[in-house]
């Protein structure tokens, strides 16, 4: 599909997948996820998408832009575990275009 | 030993809809929840955001979903065991189940409705090695008996809503508070907020932030907390407490250990007839189960809720006839002795 990009997901055993992302679907990170179901179901997007768990934590290795962090997911991550400097919350990042290229690793489930 | 027809793990949007289809075929209910308060998720995680998807209902609070189910079942007078969590299940001999709770009510039904959603909300606890060693003996995850900290030395951490509030209601009680925050900005109402800043600087809570714990050390009993701040090096605070409020994450918990069929986290059913799991008697619907096609929408447990109370009749008065009745034809007929029906059409004859 044409509107797909191509991304990298380290899934919580180390294994790496190249996967193909629609960008039409309004589908964000956590979702594309579950929709490979590369984490089980679960143990991933609990609250549904609205930052309020912590469970799509991801690692951004890949220096794509993405959207800025809004207050929200700030605050959630602040009472997350495992966090890094590069943790970001997968349900609040709309697959677009511009990320061709992305690469993550999916944070420890907790 | 509270008795009744359907015993329903799960008072959540799919469990109190259970009551109401239940009623109207004349079968108790009584609802066991880990929560203090009925409404599952909905109202424990975002009573405040809007619901889009529930038929007839443009948009609706979840928090009012909740108050329209309650509505809605109250003349079939469900039980609720609410605050305890469902932990044993035997069976006893004459077919009818013993189920158990964390705080040991029991509960013998003949039929069990699992409509636990994604599991039973737990406290999540703080990645600290020795923590569990603690558990009990100076580390608490929820405020049970204010009074308990009376006098007492108390660390609390977290960010949200009752991280604040407990750290408010406790600087009146406990002989110190000590707010740990890993974030200088707070989430929660602002009028926590402010109180807390207000108490600050009157001196009856200590705030240090942006900063972590890192350590408990203690004989026994909690003795000090080790706090890092963004930057500095650790250093040891005396407490008698520690309280990490980091909020409640849902686990499946002990219904694992029932000997249900399990996949994907959820419990397998025959979604062809009555989403009855493996063990005769012993449903499971809503967000908790799992069949090929399953989506975890509120409107499906309704669904499947429906077609478990048929099935369900059929186990508690075996061999009795019985037809799907409309409300709008039979109306309502309340175990408190209430009735609804449509209102009569009037003939008048015309001269």
């Amino acid at each position: 599909m044409e509107q797909d990009i191509n991304i990298t997901i380290i899934d919580r055993d180390g294994v790496k997948h190249q996967i193909e992302a629609p960008t039409d679907m309004a589908m964000n990170l956590m979702e594309v996820v579950r929709s490979y179901e590369l984490a089980p179901e679960g143990t991933i997007g609990i609250c549904g998408g609205m930052a309020m768990c912590a469970s799509c934590q991801c690692y951004v290795l890949s220096d794509t832009k993405l959207p800025e962090m809004q207050d929200d997911e700030e605050a959630m991550l602040s009472e997350a575990f495992d966090v890094k400097d590069n943790s970001r919350l997968g349900c609040q990042i709309q697959m677009t275009p511009e990320m061709e290229g992305l690469e993550v690793e999916l944070a420890p489930e907790s | 030993m509270i008795t009744t027809d359907i015993l329903i793990i799960g008072a959540g949007p799919t469990g109190l809809f259970t009551v109401f289809e239940a009623g109207l075929l004349k079968l108790n209910c009584h609802l066991i929840d880990a929560l203090p308060q009925q409404g599952g998720q909905c109202s424990e995680l975002y009573p405040k955001k809007p619901i889009y998807d529930i038929p007839a209902y443009p948009e609706i609070l979840a928090g009012d979903l909740t108050h329209k189910l309650m509505e809605q079942c109250k003349q079939f007078e469900p039980g609720f065991t609410l605050g305890e969590r469902a932990e044993t299940i035997e069976k006893q001999e004459d077919g009818s189940f013993i189920v158990t709770t964390n705080k040991g009510t029991k509960h013998k039904a003949p039929v069990v409705a699992i409509a636990g959603g994604l599991g039973s909300f737990e406290p999540r606890k703080p990645l600290l090695e020795n923590i569990s060693d603690f558990e009990d003996c100076g580390v608490e995850y929820m405020i049970k008996e204010p009074e308990f900290y009376r006098d007492k030395k108390v660390v609390i951490a977290g960010g949200g809503d009752s991280a604040l509030d407990w750290s408010i209601f406790l600087s009146d009680i406990a002989s110190s508070v000590t707010l740990i925050h890993r974030r200088n900005e707070f989430r929660g109402h602002l009028d926590s907020v402010e109180k807390v800043q207000e108490l600050k600087n009157i001196g009856k809570i200590e705030l240090i932030t942006p900063a972590e714990i890192t350590g408990i050390n203690g004989n026994g009993k909690v003795e000090n907390v080790e706090v890092t701040k963004k930057g500095e090096e650790p250093i040891l605070l005396e407490t008698d407490h520690f309280i990490p409020l980091f909020g409640l994450s849902p686990k499946l918990g002990p219904i694992a250990n029932w000997g249900l069929e399990i996949e994907k986290n959820a419990i397998k059913v025959n979604n062809a007839l009555d989403y009855q799991t493996n063990i005769p008697g012993i449903y499971a619907i809503g967000d908790v189960n799992t069949y090929p096609g399953k989506l975890k929408l509120i409107l499906c447990g309704f669904h499947e809720a429906t077609l478990m109370c048929q099935s369900a009749y059929q186990i508690i008065n075996p061999g009795k006839r019985y037809v799907l009745k409309y409300t709008t034809v039979a109306g309502v007929d309340g175990f408190d002795g209430t009735r609804k029906e449509a209102p009569k059409a009037v003939v008048k004859a015309i001269d």
